[in-house]
Parts: structure tokens; C-alpha cells; sequence
């Protein structure tokens, strides 16, 4: 854990607002997180109670409007508590980002109906949310999808199969897409809320996974499930623009996983390196293991600033905000991979053992460049992106 | 409910250091915090609060930077705050730090309850709960380890013992002093830190308390500290070496003459 009281970092000329956040996010990462972590891991348990001290300290309501009974915050408040819980768990903060991701569906297109119902319940942590995009056959491409939903009367009927989908099973407001009119191509595609309890909707079995095991991921299964006609999010239709949207806004959040895990690496590998005597010598006065330190430190920094950077972009209403957010999830993720790595490299064999945190880091960070969109995808929005800027 | 949470300001026990010059705490660079038993019963305070309604009322005495963890009280769920503090409190033990919170806690009105933590981790007297219950006149348990529940004007609670516990009832208004075990304090909330910043302090002076000056401060102390010291560490360090079962042997060599 690195003591910023020691360690150099970067000023960043946060408000006083938003130091508060990261230090309410560091105490509980600090007292409540790294405790428990490598245990929530082994058991890949899910970590309800320390979301409940989360939502004691509104940190579910970040990004969410005062007036649906949250802090009113950013895009750059989620990054800066993101950051923070990544440096303990990025199993436990993925649960915590999950339920943002789970939300801004309904809160960038949701009628004022919805928001006004479910926003409070988000943001006060009672309820945790949860974002179906992802099928057996529909990962990078949504165009996929074949979960459909059909008008019947005052009712939507939902079927199909949603996979791998963060917090199923411990969530109760899913964010769902679903196919409504298939010859409409990307405009055939709507999103609807459902709740855990609606009839005809299900999960599968708990995946094990490599990493993130404090985490639930599972299946959604709709068979005939019947919703009401409010729960459409924004107009039949929009379904695809609402997801993009909510990616554009969720992806530095990702960002921010991979700079906090970045950072707890380095701060066990130079600890460590201080530590470890081999040749009758700290191993750090090696330059060998200098250069890893003195790399790891120099992408870590970097992504950082491009992630903060990129969130400060969006919530400025900045245009064209798909390219930063893709940007910067592609190299604080790629960045995570590498130092993780680097770390456990550093701390050798000791490192490869589950009684050190950094096997945990190296396993945890390899979600990052997969999920929220892979890194090759990010990598194909940059350069749209970029034909884009240069066609005007 | 109304319920008064009493805490105190003392040095990190991480950072605890004597100046070998004058036998006194070492206090420079020395971080300060909440006593960490009074975080327990300002948790508890702030749990009964939110069950069973009404407000959290800190109070601190000390000098005027121990507004500082006031505020801390009120970042994770009091109220509102009172600073106790006037040069005339200076050098108070138990005694008359005694009087003088019971003299400020009369001053804020009817009460249904007051929590301490079971002892300072400076002091570690454990008396001014219990010295406090008395000068208020009201029932006492010391070491609760669970509330029970409140109801029709009575407290039900488990007190910690060496051998179990007692379950105990007392009419409110009554004090209780808490062990750790009672509860998992709260970190704070940005709500409730944006409300520390913007919190007022009331501070009350030994005016205000309407405090017979004779029983305040280093005047009123009926004890009084001759002389603090670090104990000398004389003791020779040695380490063993060799294999496990040497090491032992050679422990065990230098023990048996003890025995």
C-alpha cells in the first residue's frame, strides 16, 4: 500500500471535494478491503459487506444526480474511487463499478420515471445494479445479440441468454439489451430494466474464473419474461446508442482499475526490492531490477495522467469522447498487465506464491484488457476515430 | 433519542514518544487522533440513532485543536459538536475533568444517553465514564459489549466480564463505556465530511459551564502527575542461530537456570 505521505506522485490540482473522495475510498480500501481480499479471493466470495461500507459512505451515489439522491459527481469522482479500491481488490472494485455500469443506461436515456424510481436505490447502495450486453455469440460484436423482447399488450416478453454478466445473481435492477425489431439492424436494438424478481427470469450457474474471484459473474436467463411497457429504456430503438454511451462514460473507470492495481504493484515490488538481499545486497541497488522499478513507474504514471485527463474530457462535455476513453482504457489496462508481471518477476518465486498479493494483481489484471470492450476493440474505435478526424 | 458521545484527542499510540529532557509526551509531529475505544461508542451512538431516531451530540474537552476530531465525529454520523475548552481546564485529571463535562453536558439539556469508550489509550484510567455517571447522577455500566435494544425509558445491555458476561438493565438517562467488541466503527461518509467542513464548533468556556473555578483544571485535580519516564531498556538482545532444533536447544539452556 503506498503511503502518499512518502510517495511522490504527481499533482493533479484535485478540489477539495474530490480529496475528500479519494481519501474516504483509501480508508475503506485500507481498513476494510486489503484485509479481507486475499480471503474474498480463495473463497471467491462476494464482498456484500464491505459494499455495504461503501454505501455508508455515499460512495454509491457518486456519479449520480443530487436530486436522485446522489453526490452529483463525474465521470473523474468514479476514476478517483475506482482507483483507490483497485489498489486493494479489483475483484471487490468491479463489483462497486458493476453497479455504475448497471446505471448509466438509465440514467443517459432513462425516462424520468425510471430514474426517479431506481436512482435512489443505486445511489444509496440498497440495491446494486448490473448491465446485460454480452451473449454466447455476441462479445465484441453486439450485432449478435439474440435476445429479443416483443410487445405483447402492456408487456415487454423478454428471451434469450445473457453471459459472463457482472454482479448476476447479487444485483437486483439489470440493465438489459435486447433485440426488438431484428430488420431495423443497429436500430433494432432496445434496452429495458428488469428486476430480480419478474417472472421468467433466472441466472445460471456462478463462473470460476482466473481472477476477480470476488466477483459473481453468471448467466441471465430470460424465459418469457414479462415486464412492464415502462421499464423501455429511452425509445424503442436506441438500445445500441444507450450502450455506447454508457461505455464512453464507464471505460475510464476500467481505466482507473488498471492505474490503482498498477500502483499496489509497484508499491510491493519497490518494498520488496528494498527488502530482499541476495549477493549480500538489497536487490533494488541492482540496476537490473532498478530498470524494471524505474519502467513500471514511468507507464504507471503516464496512464494515469491520460486517464484522468480523459475523464476531466468527458466531464466537460467534451466532444468526440469515445476516442479518449478508449485510449486511455487501452493503456492503463496494458499498463496493468505489464507491471503486474513486472512484479511478480521482482519478487520471484516469493511473488508466484498465493501468500504475497502480487500472483492476485497479476490474475486480476488480465480482466482488464478483456472486459468493458477488449483492447483490440478499443483499438479499432481509436482508429475510426481517428479516419474520422482526418476525413472532416 | 438524545444521545451524547464523549470522545478525546490523544497522540497516535503508533507515534508515542517521552522527551528524555523533561519526562513529557513528545507531541511534535506527533499525529493526533480520536481515542480509538471512543470511535466504538460514537458508532454505537450513531447505530442506536439510526434505529431508533433523534440526533448524536459529541463532545470533546480539550484545547481548541481538538475540535479537529470533532469534526471526525461528525464526518462518521454525529450531529453536532461541543469543544469544552478554556485555559482554566488545563492540567486536569480525572476528578476535574469529571466535573467539568458533567458541568458542559448539564448545560445542553435533557439526555437520554451518554457513551464513552471504556478508556483513553493515554491516560488508560477508565474512570471518567463511570467518574462522569456519578457526577451526573445517573446509572452506569461500564464495558458494554452489545445493546440489547432501548425501551419504555429503559436500556438493555451486555457487559463484558473476565469469566462471560452480564446482560443488565438500567433507567435511562443512564452512561455506558464500550469495549471494541460492541460493534465495526463506520469510515466516514462525503456527506458527512462535507459537513464537517462546514461545521461550527460550539465551544464552551468555563463561563459557560457556570464552574466553580476551584474545581477546575490543576486547581480541582485531587492528583497529581510527580513524575512521567520511559523505562530504562536495559535488557541485552541476542539472537540464536543455527538450526530450529539448535536454536531451541540453546533457549532452553538459557532458561532452565530461571526456572
Amino acid at each position: 500500500m503506498s503511503d502518499e505521505k512518502k510517495v511522490t506522485i504527481l499533482n493533479y490540482f484535485l478540489t477539495e471535494e474530490q480529496q475528500m473522495i479519494v481519501d474516504v475510498a483509501r480508508q475503506i480500501t485500507e481498513e476494510k478491503i486489503i484485509p479481507q481480499r486475499a480471503e474474498l479471493d480463495e473463497n471467491e466470495e462476494f464482498p456484500t459487506g464491505i459494499l455495504k461500507e461503501m454505501a455508508q459512505a455515499d460512495l454509491f451515489g457518486l456519479y449520480i444526480p443530487e436530486e436522485y439522491g446522489g453526490f452529483g459527481g463525474g465521470c473523474f469522482d468514479m476514476v478517483l474511487a475506482l482507483e483507490q479500491f483497485a489498489k486493494g481488490c479489483v475483484g471487490i472494485a468491479t463489483s462497486f463499478a458493476a453497479s455504475a455500469l448497471g446505471a448509466y443506461p438509465i440514467l443517459i436515456s432513462g425516462s424520468d420515471e425510471l430514474k426517479q424510481y431506481y436512482m435512489p436505490l443505486i445511489a444509496s447502495g440498497e440495491k446494486l445494479a448490473a448491465f446485460g450486453l454480452t451473449e454466447a455469440n455476441a462479445g465484441s460484436d453486439a450485432s449478435g445479440i439474440q435476445t429479443t423482447a416483443v410487445l405483447v399488450g402492456d408487456e415487454w416478453v423478454l428471451n434469450g441468454t445473457k453471459q459472463w454478466i457482472t454482479n448476476a445473481g447479487d444485483a437486483s435492477i439489470y440493465s438489459i439489451i435486447a433485440i426488438t425489431d431484428r430488420a431495423k439492424g443497429a436500430r433494432g436494438a432496445s434496452m429495458f430494466v428488469v428486476e430480480d424478481t419478474d417472472p421468467g427470469f433466472s441466472y445460471g450457474v456462478k463462473e470460476k474464473k482466473l481472477g476477480i474471484r470476488a466477483s459473481s459473474t453468471r448467466e441471465l436467463i430470460f424465459k418469457d419474461c414479462r415486464i412492464p411497457a415502462s421499464r423501455l429504456i429511452g425509445r424503442q430503438g436506441t438500445g445500441f446508442f444507450t450502450v455506447m454511451k454508457t461505455l464512453d462514460l464507464s471505460r475510464p473507470g476500467i481505466a482507473s482499475l488498471g492505474v490503482g492495481l498498477g500502483q499496489a504493484a509497484l508499491d510491493e515490488a519497490v518494498t520488496y526490492a528494498k527488502q530482499r538481499v541476495q549477493f549480500g545486497k538489497p536487490i533494488i541497488s541492482f540496476q537490473a531490477v532498478q530498470h524494471i522499478l524505474a519502467d513500471m513507474a514511468i507507464q504507471l504514471e503516464a496512464s494515469r495522467a491520460l486517464v484522468y485527463a480523459s475523464a476531466r474530457h468527458i466531464d466537460n462535455g467534451g466532444n468526440d469522447v469515445s476516442k479518449p476513453s478508449s485510449m486511455c482504457k487501452v493503456m492503463a489496462t496494458d499498463m496493468a498487465m505489464k507491471v503486474t508481471t513486472d512484479a511478480v518477476q521482482i519478487l520471484g518465486g516469493y511473488g508466484y506464491m498465493r501468500e504475497y498479493p502480487v500472483e492476485k494483481m497479476m490474475r486480476d489484471a488480465k480482466i482488464l484488457q478483456i472486459y468493458e470492450g477488449t483492447n483490440q476493440i478499443q483499438r479499432n474505435v481509436i482508429g475510426q476515430a481517428l479516419n474520422k478526424e482526418y476525413s472532416r | 433519542m438524545k444521545i451524547i458521545v464523549c470522545v478525546k484527542q490523544v497522540p497516535d499510540a503508533k507515534d508515542v514518544r517521552l522527551d528524555p529532557k523533561t519526562n513529557t509526551l513528545a507531541r511534535e509531529g506527533v499525529q493526533s487522533i480520536m481515542n480509538p475505544f471512543d470511535r466504538y461508542a460514537l458508532e454505537e451512538g450513531v447505530r442506536l440513532k439510526e434505529l431508533y431516531g433523534g440526533t448524536v451530540t459529541v463532545v470533546t474537552m480539550g484545547p481548541p485543536q481538538a475540535a479537529e476530531v470533532l469534526r471526525d465525529a461528525v464526518s462518521c454520523g454525529a450531529d453536532d459538536a461541543v469543544l469544552v475548552s478554556d485555559r482554566a481546564f488545563a492540567g486536569a485529571d480525572t476528578w476535574a475533568t469529571t466535573y467539568t463535562l458533567s458541568q458542559a453536558i448539564r448545560k445542553l439539556g435533557s439526555f437520554d444517553l451518554v457513551i464513552c469508550g471504556k478508556q483513553a489509550i493515554d491516560g488508560d484510567t477508565a474512570q471518567v465514564g463511570p467518574g462522569l455517571a456519578q457526577r451526573l447522577d445517573i446509572p452506569y455500566t461500564a464495558f458494554a459489549r452489545k445493546v440489547l435494544g432501548c425501551a419504555d425509558g429503559i436500556i438493555r445491555l451486555e457487559r463484558m466480564m473476565d469469566d462471560g458476561y452480564d446482560e443488565v438493565e438500567m433507567n435511562m438517562p443512564a452512561l455506558l463505556t464500550v469495549v471494541k467488541d460492541i460493534n465495526e466503527p463506520r469510515v466516514p461518509s462525503l456527506k458527512g465530511k462535507m459537513k464537517a467542513k462546514k461545521l461550527q464548533v460550539v465551544v464552551m468556556s468555563a463561563a459557560d459551564i457556570d464552574a466553580d473555578p476551584e474545581c477546575l483544571g490543576l486547581k480541582g485535580s485531587t492528583t497529581q502527575v510527580v513524575r512521567v519516564f520511559s523505562p530504562e531498556f536495559k535488557a541485552e538482545r541476542e539472537m540464536l542461530v543455527g538450526t530450529v532444533d539448535q536454536q531451541v536447544e540453546q533457549l532452553f539452556s538459557k532458561l532452565e537456570p530461571l526456572l
